[in-house]
């Protein structure tokens, strides 16, 4: 058969079970849209940004693990992917990102709307290829799949000159699509060791993350803790992996944890960290951090084995393959003891909501949204004070229904993210937490939400500030409130309406409780702006730098 | 040039054009030491050797696994045992070219 590249690549993405691309044309990738036009199967989302057209593939391939696809041209629509990708980078998304390119002969001479969107991305994809010709786009697609899935998960972006695109071929037969690799193997001899260690462990923790998430282990991690009575604390990453009102589960730790939950993990002797990175938000302080513990890792990137805890007993592998057989391995133990500790611990620093005079307490706003939504829905935040609200008092319940931006926290992704969730799953309802600020980062969004009457319900924490910059200012900069507060505050039901979406204002919570149901009744995308006092601030709170142990509040 | 508590690591990478940005920009990036570097085409061409002269500390382990992460890079050995002179008489070549 003899194809053109762009037609090579549509044909390759429909072979990999891709049926949806979000993205944008223009000068460099029109061959491959002009071939994605005769595509029967796959279904093009134009966004109006094309960081919103990462975010979305992310949400697509968060909250379902399959990876997903955005198209970009070349110049400024590479580079406006760009903190999407990174953003996939940091929290190990698989995405493929395939940007339009000026032709062969044209680059390194500064073409109109050429920048070297190869050399832009060696350090915030997992893997980047510039193509050189049509048939390497047989072996390039597949391998960029693979890569994609396997191991650490991550971004990979393909760069296609438009002469590649354009160029026609002959060949005979398709590669095989690319697929995730297993990984079968790790050291079972450290495993035996690292199951002695449980067994003899007084005060055992599991601490686990995003890597536990991605590779589909939350029953194990729950078995582990019932079987040997160990509590368990997850990262922002990890939230969903123990249902939140588990008898054993100790709530997020870190910045933002409960100060129970960070004493207790302070206190033990045996840290199990599955799937983690001891990323500084969830563990303050290092060198402060769990100073009586043991540790055991797991984690299938061997470079986060030792790169900022050495541990006692270091496990390269899957935790789907790993953690099954580990499970086998501890004793059934009920620990009434460190169990009973824990409890008094509880007891001593309540995670009593946080009440405010009005009802109107960001906490208290979660508790009645999560009430009135589906026990299935998939929620969606942004980044800021919201986001670390939702995560404190949202009750997640599985794994891949938080989708939050957590190693980049890049303010913007809420909603296009929500649009992608909403795409890959049409049964579900999903509901996009966000603040006055971050909702401005994508609000063209809400144009690509209309036309595709997806089940989105946007809650906006609406509190005239780039809340935790306010926050910051307040605790650690003598309330020097530079550059926070928003002088103009939009009318965002109105913008919301003149985009074609519901609009609701709730000032009460008498208000809150009318319209929850009215919105929550019927599918189809709605905004909800609430007004909330700008005042409250997101506590207990570790100050950045300090150990876990020394929070404010709470 | 002092060479105590250096040592080379070997690389055999694919040979394209992108593969020295990724090997030097990891470098850059989490903030390790580079000393020297020599590469040069093996074989018939598709591969290189790149030999790497670093700081032999407790980062090593880092920048190991790290390099092994990288898709063009096929193998990374550390050689404590290569004569790492010839980095000792490259650098005599560049100072005395002044
Ligand atoms: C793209 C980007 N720019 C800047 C920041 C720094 N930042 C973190 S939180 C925040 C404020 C967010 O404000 P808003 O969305 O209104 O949420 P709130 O904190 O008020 O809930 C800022 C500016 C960021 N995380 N991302």
């Amino acid at each position: 058969m003899k194809l053109s590249g762009a037609e090579i690549i549509i044909n390759l993405l429909e072979r990999q079970g891709i049926d949806t691309i979000a993205g944008i044309p223009g000068g460099s990738n029109l061959p491959l849209y002009n071939a994605l036009f005769k595509s029967k199967i796959i279904r093009h989302i134009l966004v109006r940004q094309e960081q919103a057209g990462g975010f979305l593939a992310q949400g697509m391939a968060r909250s379902t693990g399959k990876t997903a696809v955005c198209f970009a041209t070349s110049g400024p629509g590479a580079v406006n992917l760009i903190t999407a990708i990174a953003d996939a980078r940091l929290d190990s998304v698989p995405i493929v990102a395939i940007t339009g390119q000026v032709a062969h002969s044209l680059i390194g001479t500064d073409a109109f709307q050429e920048v070297d969107t190869y050399g832009m991305t060696v350090p915030i994809t997992k893997c980047n290829f510039l193509v050189r010709s049509a048939a390497e786009l047989l072996t390039v697609i597949p391998e960029a799949f693979r890569i994609a899935a396997s191991g650490r998960p991550g971004p990979v972006l393909i760069d296609v000159p438009k002469d590649v695109q354009l160029q026609q071929i002959e060949f005979n037969t398709w590669p095989q699509p690319g697929k995730k690799e297993g990984l079968a193997y790790f050291d079972n001899d450290a495993l035996l060791r690292a199951a002695a260690m449980i067994n003899e462990a007084k005060r055992p923790v599991i601490y686990a993350g995003g890597g536990a998430m991605y590779s589909g282990i939350s029953k194990e991690v729950i078995k582990l803790a019932e079987k040997n009575g160990i509590p368990a604390t997850l990262t922002l990453m990890g939230l969903g992996l123990m249902p939140h009102d588990h008898p054993l589960y100790l709530g997020m730790l870190g910045m933002h944890g409960a100060r129970y939950t960070n004493n207790i993990v302070h206190e033990s002797d045996l840290l199990i960290a599955l799937g983690v990175r001891f990323d500084d938000r969830a563990t303050g302080k290092l060198a402060e951090f769990c100073p009586s513990a043991k540790v055991i890792h797991i984690d299938i990137d061997k470079s986060e084995i030792g790169k900022l805890r050495r541990p006692e007993v270091g496990i390269t592998g899957d935790l789907a393959a790993v953690l099954p057989v580990l499970v086998d391995l501890v004793g059934a133990d009920k620990r009434e003891e460190w169990v009973k500790r824990v409890e008094t611990e509880k007891q001593k620093y309540p995670w009593s909501s946080q009440n405010a005079d009005d009802g109107m307490h960001p906490l208290e706003i979660i508790k009645e949204i999560a009430a009135a939504s589906n026990d299935d829905a998939i929620v969606t935040t942004d980044v800021g004070q919201h986001q670390m609200w939702v995560a404190q008092g949202y009750p997640v319940k599985s794994p891949r229904t938080l989708l939050s931006s957590g190693g980049l926290g890049t303010m913007g992704f809420g909603l296009p993210a929500a649009l992608g969730a909403a795409l890959a799953n049409p049964k579900k309802q999903v509901i996009c937490f966000t603040g006055d600020g971050s909702i401005l980062m994508n609000i063209q969004e809400l144009a690509t939400l209309d036309e595709h009457k997806l089940n989105v319900k946007i809650i906006l924490f609406n509190n005239g500030y780039l809340g935790l910059v306010r926050q910051q200012q307040e605790l650690f900069f003598e309330k020097n409130y530079i550059a926070s507060h928003f002088k103009s505050n939009p009318n965002f039901t109105a913008i919301a309406e003149g985009f074609g979406i519901e609009a609701y204002q709730v000032d009460s919570i008498g208000d809150l409780k009318t319209t929850l149901p009215l919105v929550m009744a019927k599918d189809g995308p709605a905004l909800i702006n609430i007004y909330v006092d700008h005042t409250h601030n997101v506590l207990p709170m570790v100050p950045p730098g300090a150990a876990n142990l020394q929070m404010i509040g709470g | 040039m002092s060479t105590t508590a250096r040592t080379v690591v070997e690389l055999i990478v694919n040979n394209h054009p992108g593969v020295m940005s990724h090997v030097t920009g990891l470098f850059s990036r989490r903030a390790f030491n580079l000393e020297g570097i020599l590469c040069g085409e093996i074989g018939n061409g598709t591969q290189s050797k790149v030999y790497l002269l670093v700081n032999n500390d407790d980062r090593l382990e880092q920048i190991v696994c790290q390099l092994e992460k990288l898709y063009d890079v096929k193998e990374v050995s550390v050689r404590d045992d290569y004569d790492n002179t010839i980095f000792t008489r490259l650098h005599d070549l560049v100072t005395n070219a002044q």
